[in-house]
């Protein structure tokens, strides 16, 4: 009973809070620019105002355009349910979750390029096939990541992996696992859409990737595709801070603390980034990720190295 | 060579000094002059019965003058533009504009899609603005993107069509025309009432560029002097109005990169910096400044000093913030190679101001043909060898730089206010005038031409998106298409400039 109370809260606290990183990259941004920025909780007052609207559909999209963003936001909220909280276990925990929780990931970015070529504009097509192209370098990045931490804790489950991990996994492998978080911080900027893969704020439909797929959405679509996009920022940055903070070697009421510790940390660290680097040029983004991938196998190579 | 009619910048001649040639040989005369160094800064016709009279405007930079070639035109003359392709766009307008056939021009697409100025009345409208053959590749994964006339963003109607393959854009055509307000029609006949407006609003963000060249349109055929003072304060708004948009273009080009802490300071300091224009008028774009005769408002004794701290303080922040484009490695990746022009390309096609020369083209009004106070003050010329978007933005901060530097001189040393001259609004009948001013884009050509009475036969103005529009074309060849928006602002061409 305690746990199931447990992993209740720690989904919903999930839930509730996602929206509010963006917040608070968003705020971070304002003060390097010298503004005031919008308030911390603008995402959730633009949710609020979009489900409140009505919806517009092209005459060219099929139902599979206005399923997409219903797939989409379960198939991360499914993602959700299986990433545990440091060492706090996960709602859901089987051998092999974590495929299934990359693929969650994957189905959503499916949904969304099958959307954005059911609109059948050039825009949107253009978006799809970047997105495709780089998630096709990205995955692979963290699928090799993850593969690393399975070899580190011996054990083929999220949970199982942040259980197993201690102070005792960074001294034995420490240079391995910073590998790794900086791996996946590259895979955190390209997912997420930031700079500087991919600009947020952009309005030039020319230059962008995530932004322009979703271009044609209006009302509770848009307010489920941002809700998602938000709960993906929220359960990769759990992934990254989730390896940070094992090394605190955590108990009990500590573990929830210097873990929204850690969000806010990497939501502020985002912020930053986007602050004092220029977008790449699309045709330099392989090469971020070719770069991400050697890190993730090279840490992957030197924890086999060292475990077996 | 034969000697032609040349003339000054700010000149007049008398219309029937200019000989009338014959088609062929004014065909032979300009391809001699560009041959030999001159440039196109117009071509243009004006009514004259049922036919039409050419006049062609050869700047020529090693002089410092200007000559005036022409002949009369019934429906057809041979093209120019197989020779000469800085003709093209010219001759696309007269072809338009006229109904007169340049023979041989490779394609006579419309520019504007406006109703001819020549002809019956009952002829059928020209198709809607926008509707027109469009370059078309064929092939496999060829693909076509079309984007505008209405955008994401809030900027001026255009649209554009690229060509890709993947990713890569093999041709770009620009189709404008969406901002046509029929100006030179109305002008005709004028100076009136409206005019100083009409040349205020021509392109809203270059309303000293053109109401300088307007005035001095006119006080070239009245014959009228300004006096020194009103020279300096016109210098002084020019230069302020090229400083502001050039700190709004590199604020605005640091966010189509995504950077945001040049991009945030930009447009702060681009306001105080249109704030200083203000200052001089009483309006942030200058208008009611410049006027026929010398300026509507004068500089006090506390605007000047109050002008001097702010337009240092202004230029201090503006270096902090753009310094940090040139430090930033992340910046430099994006800016440098990208829509790049060859010297020779821009030679070819003609290009003018901040695009001609970060193609290391020495071309500037103010050096080449210098009229005003910059005959007795110089501003150093800025060029840059890249001709890419790194040279445009560069060539801009330099600019920035000199300007600032030549208006804190100039307000040093301000000539006494002159007493009131009466300013004769007669003009000389029967003759052409014609004004360039380097505008913050580049050359701005006004040309007018009187009828017997005095009044403008016709009035023509050359905008420098005119010249350059056909130069971003040419720059996204074989670029990126997420780069277009980047190229497009490093020009940052004008489109009601062009549209009129």
């Amino acid at each position: 009973m305690k746990t199931l109370l447990l992993h209740a809260f720690m989904l919903f606290s999930g839930l509730i809070a996602a929206p509010f990183l963006l917040g608070v990259i968003n705020r971070t941004k304002a003060l390097f620019a010298g503004r005031k920025g919008a308030p911390l909780f603008q995402l959730y007052f633009d949710m609020a105002k979009l489900l409140r609207k009505g919806v517009t559909y092209s005459r060219t999209t099929t139902w599979i355009f206005r399923a997409a963003p219903v797939i989409g936001l379960s198939a991360v909220m499914t993602a959700m349910t299986l990433m545990p909280l440091a060492r706090m276990s996960a709602p859901l925990s089987f051998p092999g979750d974590l495929v299934l929780f990359a693929y969650c990931l994957g189905l959503m970015r499916f949904v969304t390029v099958l959307a954005a070529l059911d609109t059948g504009s050039s825009f949107e097509g253009m978006g799809a096939s970047r997105e495709v192209q780089f998630s096709a370098l990205a995955e692979p990045v963290l699928i090799i990541a993850i593969a690393a931490l399975v070899c580190a804790a011996g054990s083929p489950s999220l949970t199982a992996i942040f259980a197993a991990m201690t102070r005792a996994t960074w001294q034995a492998l420490g240079p391995a696992l910073v590998l790794i978080v900086a791996a996946l911080l590259v895979i955190f900027l390209v997912e997420n859409a930031r700079i500087p893969v991919d600009d947020p704020n952009t309005h030039l439909e020319l230059t962008m990737i995530h932004e322009v797929m979703v271009l044609d959405y209006s009302g509770p679509d848009l307010a489920f595709i941002l809700y998602a996009a938000s709960l993906k920022l929220w359960v990769l940055g759990t992934l990254i801070v989730n390896i940070a903070i094992s090394f605190l070697d955590l108990h009990g009421f500590f573990t929830p603390l210097a873990f929204t510790a850690g969000m806010l940390v990497l939501a502020v660290l985002v912020g930053i980034i986007e602050s004092i680097m220029a977008r790449l040029s699309l045709l330099k983004v392989p090469r971020l990720l070719m770069g991400a991938l050697v890190l993730a196998v090279l840490a992957f190579a030197f924890i086999a190295r060292f475990t077996s | 060579m034969t000697i032609d009619r040349t003339l000054p910048n700010g000149g007049s001649i008398p219309l029937d000094s200019t000989p009338d040639l014959a088609a062929p040989e004014f065909r032979r005369r300009v391809l001699e002059g560009v041959t030999n160094g001159a440039r196109i800064a117009a071509l243009f016709g004006c009514p004259e019965g049922d036919s039409v009279r050419l006049f062609s405007i050869l700047a020529w930079e090693d002089t410092g003058l200007l000559s005036v070639l022409s002949t009369t035109v019934k429906d057809r003359y041979p093209s120019l533009t197989p020779d000469c392709p800085q003709a093209h766009l010219f001759e696309r307008e007269l072809a338009e504009q006229w109904r007169i056939t340049p023979e041989g021009h490779p394609w006579l697409k419309p520019v504007r899609f406006q109703t001819p100025m020549r002809g019956k009345s009952n002829e059928p409208l020209p198709t809607q603005c926008g509707v027109a053959d469009f370059f078309q590749m064929t092939g496999e994964e060829v693909h076509e993107v079309a984007v505008g006339p209405v955008h994401a963003g809030i900027i001026e109607p255009g649209h554009f069509r690229f060509q890709c393959h993947g990713e890569t854009v093999h041709h770009l055509e620009i189709s404008l025309g969406y901002q046509h307000r029929g100006i030179e029609k109305a002008l005709a006949g004028g100076p009136d009432k409206r005019t100083l407006h009409y040349m205020e609003t021509l392109a809203g963000d270059t309303t000293i560029g053109h109401t300088t060249a307007y005035c001095r349109t006119i006080e070239a055929l009245t014959k009228s002097r300004v006096p020194a003072r009103a020279q300096v304060v016109r210098g002084i708004a020019l230069e302020l109005e090229r400083i502001a948009n050039h700190i709004g273009d590199l604020g605005a080009l640091a966010g189509d990169i995504g950077f945001l802490p040049t991009m945030s300071y930009c447009g702060r300091i681009r306001g105080d910096v249109l704030n200083l224009t203000a200052l001089l008028c009483g309006n942030r774009f200058g208008r009611r400044l410049i006027e026929p005769g010398g300026t509507g408002y004068d500089l006090t004794e506390d605007s000047l000093a109050q002008l001097r701290d702010r337009l240092k303080t202004a230029i201090t922040d503006a270096e902090q913030a753009i310094s940090l484009l040139w430090k930033t490695p992340s910046v430099l990746a994006r800016f440098e190679g990208a829509g790049p022009i060859s010297r020779k390309t821009a030679e070819e096609i003609g290009l003018v101001g901040v695009s001609a020369r970060a193609c290391g083209l020495e071309r500037d009004v103010r050096r080449d043909f210098p009229y005003g106070i910059f005959q007795m003050a110089h501003i150093p010329i800025v060029t840059w060898h890249t001709g890419d978007v790194f040279a445009r933005a560069f060539v801009r901060w330099l600019e920035i730089e000199r300007s600032a530097m030549f208006i804190l001189d100039q307000l040093e040393s301000l000539p006494a206010r002159p007493p009131a001259a009466p300013f004769t609004r007669q003009m000389s009948s029967r003759h052409l005038a014609l004004a360039l001013v380097e505008g913050w884009r580049g050359e701005i050509c006004h040309v007018a031409v009187t009828n017997e009475a005095g009044r403008f036969a016709c009035y023509k103005i050359v905008d420098p998106s005119f010249h350059n529009w056909f130069g971003l074309a040419l720059a996204l060849r074989e670029q990126q298409i997420s780069d277009f928006p980047l190229c497009n602002k490093s020009f940052n061409l004008s489109y009601c400039g062009h549209d009129l």
